[in-house]
């Protein structure tokens, strides 16, 4: 599932974009290193492919309803890594504009969950180590259910950090992941079952199309790459819950550190003006997720009632409720106004 | 949605991208950084704000009015994704039931303003994005990619993918229509199926893929994707920029609708 | 003018499976000249066309173009000369709008800004397409893509233009519209096509293909009236030619 803007906050959106967009780099400068300028056109072609073979459905034995493919396995295991993220990341970039799946400020996430862990961590660490040479579809079966698998609980569980850190839901961590994670677990089936019908398929027909037979790189880079993967790893849990933790943080160490210098009663003057004030701007700009209005109302109880900003209640009033009805009205008049001006001058 | 549906969906929506009214004729650049300051100041506010969102709405609306989209079609994509956000979102009215206001009559819980913010947000954002490939073409939309960062290599591979997404999606669909007429019900659609038909249209692209490689060569083709500079920025589209930066701050900061809402109750006393 | 001419001696083709496409195909062009090629499915047109600009190379024999004989190192400058449009458009037709793809070649020949528009202005004329500069190809019709097609080739102004099935997939009208294009066209020209009657229209001299080999290099004239040698070799006399 794609990661929603209005589910996001700006903090996380930001942290995954630049996540994002560092891999990108990363990735383009791979590839121009590669030499072999035929694989614009492949990728290119082959993002196409993977978009027209999303859209074909099948049926999932038992159950009756349809599954769609997935893909960023696939690619990586006939690109390798640095096209094949490329490749997702073009993907998902045609899906948000043309289908609005998942936002513009969202596809950091979304090409991080559906890109960085298929192309980055499963397939170098999970899905080449137990595919081995490639030479059984056995094998192949077996490191494609566990790859994708993988994969795709990677994908739910940062969906699910993602949004949490967000704070614009209720969802309890615990609710959520019992949501989101079975679900994907048995996507993950059904995808790494169909991945591997297709990756035999090919094998079989015309083996040279898949990274592993055609470039023969032994393992020892591999090897190599699993210490920089390690390193990938840790920075997707960092990035992908950490960092975003720690900027879900401040508005507790604001908080903290205003009591602190201020303290309570020492200087109310102070503390109505500039205390309400920072904390009026804190809570306005929202640039940091926010907390639950119920420990919000309480604590600005505590704080010292700041008449001025209405932030600290709901923010909706019946002035509110009439002032945007007519705002709304005002902007479908204009609408309407500016759709019958240039219908006469057509 | 079927394929079918998809297909002709998505070439309604590209076809509306090349239209010619003042809104498509303004820079790409422009629109996509327009586009992504909007999308910013929407999710910036905070959790439970409802009342601020509604002047925002101008700007799909402008989009759409000057842009000559019709509405209708934007309204129903919207309505197409939003099951995701509100799957999620409604829980928060369920969880989140502490009665904060009572406005003409009606108590609202927190989890209700938090529920409704979501989705205006989500309408806000989604609609948004539609509307930047609508008036922006999508090579307009990756050559702004380009002139604001993105790898050349990578905008390179995106405008192939543009360039043969409508011709994968045909013969897709040649293939599923293939399958579909001489499958009766049963056993068409079974994954093995899918494999098999999945197959051949990966080998048709890579076949495809390598003809195309022999033209480009056949064209001089050294490596680098040439491209002539199209678009110049003119007055026009600055003036765009600052007023749409303008209009984010002011009803960012300001609690505008409720000073009008305000100022409507003492006329009305 | 030996520069025009291309001469193709002794040109064996083995594909990488095994299959023989070309056993001693040996014949001359000179400049100006319009040579039809045709044959049966498989007997080779498409293999040929493809080794006038080294996008295959010969297993044995040699390809001269010119004065350049045809070698990886002289791929580059003999791809100056002879401009191939391929069986299928949309192959062709690989940037995201008509203008860049006309662009493309001239701006890969180190063409500047101006001089770049300007052939792509003249090519776009010469095939009554300049309308068509801002769309993407996937909007065009089978006839409007061919027409782009021809024009993105042409805007390198080669001296020899080689055409694999030019008409297929188009309907009468713009079927006829190409055949009038391409007797405008003064450059040398070699044309693939099962269309007998295009080849008799547009090219003065035909070569037949069967199995890979040249049967019959000749007048148009003559070949194209021949029943026995068209029927001996997996064709037939062109449909305008024939009693109804």
């Amino acid at each position: 599932m794609h990661m929603a803007d209005a589910l996001l906050s700006p903090a996380i959106g930001t942290t995954l974009w630049a996540g994002t967009a560092a891999v990108s780099g990363y990735a383009s400068m791979k590839l121009r290193e590669r030499i072999d300028d035929r694989i614009i056109p492949l990728m290119g072609v082959l993002g196409a492919f993977i978009f027209a073979a999303q859209m074909i459905n099948f049926t999932i034995p038992g159950t009756g309803s349809s599954g769609h493919l997935g893909g960023g396995m696939i690619l990586a295991i006939i690109l390798g890594p640095h096209a094949a993220f490329l490749v997702m990341a073009s993907v998902l970039i045609v899906q948000a504009l043309f289908f609005a799946d998942g936002g513009l400020l969202a596809l950091g996430c979304n090409i991080w969950n559906l890109g960085v862990y298929p192309c980055y961590l499963v397939y170098p660490l999970i899905y080449k180590p137990l595919a081995g040479n490639s030479r059984s579809s056995g094998r192949i079966l077996f490191a494609s259910v566990m790859g994708v698998v993988a994969a795709l609980q990677l994908g739910a569980f940062s969906v699910v950090m993602e949004t949490l850190l967000s704070g614009k839901s209720e969802l309890p961590f615990g609710a959520f992941i019992l949501l989101m994670q079975p679900i994907h677990l048995a996507i993950g089936v059904i995808e790494g079952l169909v991945t591997a019908a297709i990756i035999n398929h090919v094998r079989n027909a015309r083996p040279e199309l898949l990274e592993s037979t055609a470039a023969s790189r032994p393992l020892e880079i591999a090897i190599s790459l699993r210490r920089i993967m390690i390193t990938f790893a840790v920075l997707a849990v960092i990035t992908g819950g950490g960092l975003s933790w720690f900027a879900s943080a401040h508005p507790d160490g604001l908080e903290w550190s205003i009591e602190k210098v201020y303290g309570k009663g020492e200087l109310p003057e102070a503390e109505y003006g500039i205390a309400s004030v920072l904390k009026g701007i804190q809570e306005t700009t929202a640039f940091l997720p926010d907390y639950n209005l119920k420990s919000a109302g309480n604590k600005s109880k505590k704080a010292e009632g700041a008449p001025a900003w209405p932030s600290a209640d709901a923010g909706t009033s019946a002035a509110g409720i009439i002032g945007a009805a007519i705002v709304l009205g005002l902007i479908l008049l204009i609408g309407m106004g500016i759709r019958t001006f240039r219908g006469r001058n057509v | 949605m079927t394929f079918d549906a998809l297909y002709y969906d998505m070439g309604r929506l590209d076809r509306l991208s090349y239209g010619d009214t003042f809104v498509h004729r303004l820079d790409p650049r422009v629109k996509v950084i327009a586009t992504i300051l909007f999308l910013f100041t929407v999710i910036s506010f905070p959790k439970y704000e409802v009342v601020a969102l509604a002047p925002f709405f101008l700007f799909p609306v402008l989009l759409i009015t000057l842009g000559e989209i019709p509405a209708l079609f934007i309204f129903r994509k919207v309505l197409l994704v939003s099951p995701f956000a509100i799957l999620i979102g409604v829980f928060n009215p369920l969880l989140d039931d502490g009665i904060v206001a009572v406005i003409f009559g009606v108590p609202l819980s927190a989890g209700l303003l938090s529920f409704l913010s979501i989705l205006l947000k989500f309408t806000l954002t989604v609609s948004a994005a539609l509307l930047l490939i609508a008036t922006t073409s999508f090579p307009g939309v990756c050559h702004a990619l380009r002139r604001l960062g993105l790898p050349a290599i990578f905008v390179a591979q995106l405008l192939f993918l543009y360039r043969y997404l409508f011709v994968l999606m045909e013969e897709a669909m040649r293939i599923i229509r293939a399958r579909d007429m001489r499958s009766f019900g049963t056993h068409g659609t079974d994954m093995k199926v899918f494999a098999r038909l999945v197959g051949i249209l990966l080998f048709r692209t890579v076949d495809r893929a390598e003809r195309i490689y022999c033209a480009m060569l056949s064209r001089g083709f050294r490596g680098d994707i040439p491209s002539l500079r199209k678009y110049r920025i003119a007055a026009i589209d600055l003036a765009y920029l600052a007023t749409t930066i303008i209009f984010l701050a002011v009803f960012r900061s300001f609690r505008v609708t409720e000073g009008i809402g305000h100022i409507a109750q003492e006329l009305l006393r | 003018m030996s520069h025009h001419m291309v001469e193709f001696k002794n040109v064996s083709f083995r594909y990488p499976d095994g299959t023989e496409a070309l056993k001693g195909i040996h014949f001359r062009m000179t400049h100006g000249e319009s040579v039809g090629v045709i044959g049966a499915n498989g007997a080779g047109k498409s293999t040929l066309l493809q080794h006038m600009n080294g996008s295959l190379m010969p297993t044995s024999g040699s390809v001269t173009i010119g004065d350049l004989l045809l070698t990886r190192k002289t791929r580059r400058e003999i791809r100056r000369k002879v401009g191939i449009v391929f069986e299928n458009p949309d192959d062709q037709l690989f940037m995201p709008t008509v203008f860049d793809d006309v662009a493309f070649g001239p701006l890969n020949l180190g063409m500047d800004a101006a001089h770049v528009r300007e052939r792509v202005h003249g090519a776009l004329s010469m095939v009554y397409s300049l309308d068509l500069r801002d769309k993407p190809p996937h909007h065009l019709s089978a006839g409007q893509k061919r027409a782009v097609a021809i024009a993105s080739v042409m805007a390198m102004e080669p001296d020899i233009l080689a055409m694999d099935e030019p008409a297929a997939s188009l309907d009468p009208r713009s079927r006829r519209l190409l055949i009038m294009l391409l007797k405008t066209f003064s450059h040398s020209k070699i044309i693939a096509s099962h269309d007998l009657d295009l080849i008799l229209d547009v090219c003065e001299r035909s070569i037949v293909l069967k199995d890979g080999k040249v049967v019959a290099d000749g007048w148009s004239a003559e070949i194209l009236t021949n029943r026995e040698l068209l029927e001996g070799n997996n064709l037939e006399l062109p449909l305008s030619l024939q009693a109804r």
